[in-house]
């Protein structure tokens, strides 16, 4: 099933970010956000996955496909790498842990609390949440923040193996991951001063 | 589901405060009220029930701020809000790990403090049901306010205003229970009203709650 983007308009605070957006992104595909900061990319990302309403416009084919991984990984400092894994796998009604743990190289940190890992390894954990949702789209904000190269690189072939599976990826990020994958820059759909002029003031309300 | 209450009790005993906490607390109110109401043990017998119930509210009320805070931070509620599980049921989940880590535990050592308190002979039993019946509400509305006021930094003061008046009919009723009890008195009606209350909680209070929670979350 595409995920089908039509004309949608995000707002963050009730102020239009991004307007006019139309994009498709069929299985087996991933698309790259790029844009400054503040541009608008994780505001479009946690529309996309059901987190806030969009302005206007629609969403096709998102409900209940989505998982999403942001800047914060979800993680419980007093909890194993494999208790942390296994939550979520029984939140989406996953059972096996293994392949998650392998694709990151996690083995040897299994039994770690998530406490005391390093700042690459909790990210490493997070990204591997992705693959015990078994959803096919998704929806990561920034993932690669503070991996060294090796582990991009684990990255990388985790996204690859998913496209390969048809499951498709959203992935706002500014690096280059050697994936083949359509570039979207969000820079030319921001909202002006004047297409702001007429929305809504709810965050006045 | 059971996975989350699974790691919920999981994270309240490893981390030590959850179960510690509330307890503490009740057991500091009810050793030093005796104290600074003087040696009337004919006194304290009757404040005895209205001291336990007030102990056991604000000893739930210190808990709440972490209730959803944490999971907040640690950006575990954006993750539970785009999981396949319904936000009402991970709040009511919630709810009820607190009830199991504060509430329970409050049940339980609620007929050790009556002792304190001079708490006369009949009103044991009528404590224990009172607390029971009533405790679970308090989590219940304790969770709609922490998932109204998730966002904020330093929400607790906020918080406490907006439950407090919400827990006042199950102190109300719960107290009453206890105290007619203790006199030796008919405790049906404030029992069934106890009991409503937190039927009607339970029923409604989620919906509220996720509500209030995925405004928070945009």
């Amino acid at each position: 099933m595409t995920l089908v983007i039509r004309d949608l308009c995000v707002a963050r605070g009730g102020l239009p970010v991004l307007m006019g957006l139309n994009f498709q992104v069929a299985p087996g595909r991933a698309l790259v956000l790029r844009g400054p900061n503040g541009s608008g990319k994780t505001t479009l990302l946690r529309t996309l996955a059901g987190l806030q309403p969009p302005l206007s416009g629609e969403i096709g084919g998102a409900e209940d496909r989505i998982a999403y991984a942001a800047h914060s990984d979800g993680l419980k400092a007093m909890l194993s790498v494999a208790e942390n894994l296994r939550f979520w796998a029984s939140v989406f009604g996953q059972r096996d842990i293994g392949p998650a743990l392998r694709s990151y190289a996690l083995e040897d940190l299994h039994d770690r609390l998530a406490g005391t890992l390093s700042a690459g390894q909790k990210r490493r954990l997070g990204l591997a949440r992705m693959l015990v949702t078994a959803r096919p789209v998704w929806v990561l904000d920034e993932p690669t923040v503070s991996l060294d190269a090796d582990a991009v690189l684990l990255f990388a072939r985790a996204v690859r193996t998913h496209l390969e599976a048809g499951g498709s990826a959203i992935i706002a990020t500014h690096i280059d991951l050697g994936l083949e994958a359509e570039v979207l820059d969000v820079t030319p759909f921001r909202a002006t001063a004047e297409t702001r002029a007429g929305a809504s003031d709810e965050a006045f309300l | 589901m059971t996975a989350l209450l699974y790691r919920d009790l999981m994270l309240a005993l490893r981390a030590g405060g959850g179960f510690g906490l509330g307890l503490a607390f009740f057991l500091i109110v009810t050793v030093l009220v005796p104290f600074g109401v003087g040696p009337q043990s004919e006194l304290l017998a009757r404040i005895a029930p209205g001291i336990l119930w007030l102990g056991a509210l604000l000893a739930c009320l210190l808990s709440l701020d972490r209730l959803l805070a944490l999971d907040w931070e640690d950006g575990t509620l954006d993750l539970l809000a785009t999981s396949p599980l319904p936000l009402e049921a991970a709040l009511s989940i919630k709810a009820l790990a607190h009830w199991i880590t504060t509430g329970l535990p409050l049940v339980v050592a609620a007929p050790l403090f009556g002792v304190l308190l001079n708490l006369p002979g009949p009103g044991y039993l009528w404590l224990v049901v009172s607390l029971a019946l009533g405790t679970p509400a308090l989590s219940v509305i304790g969770t709609f306010g922490a998932a109204l006021t998730v966002g904020i930094k330093r929400g607790g003061l906020l918080m406490s205003l907006l439950v407090l008046p919400l827990y006042v009919p199950t102190l109300i009723f719960g107290a009453e229970v206890a105290r007619r009890g203790a006199a030796g008195l008919e405790t049906t009606t404030p029992l069934l009203m106890l009991a409503g209350i937190t039927a009607g909680v339970i029923a409604v209070m989620p919906f509220a709650s996720a509500a209030a929670l995925r405004i928070n979350l945009r």
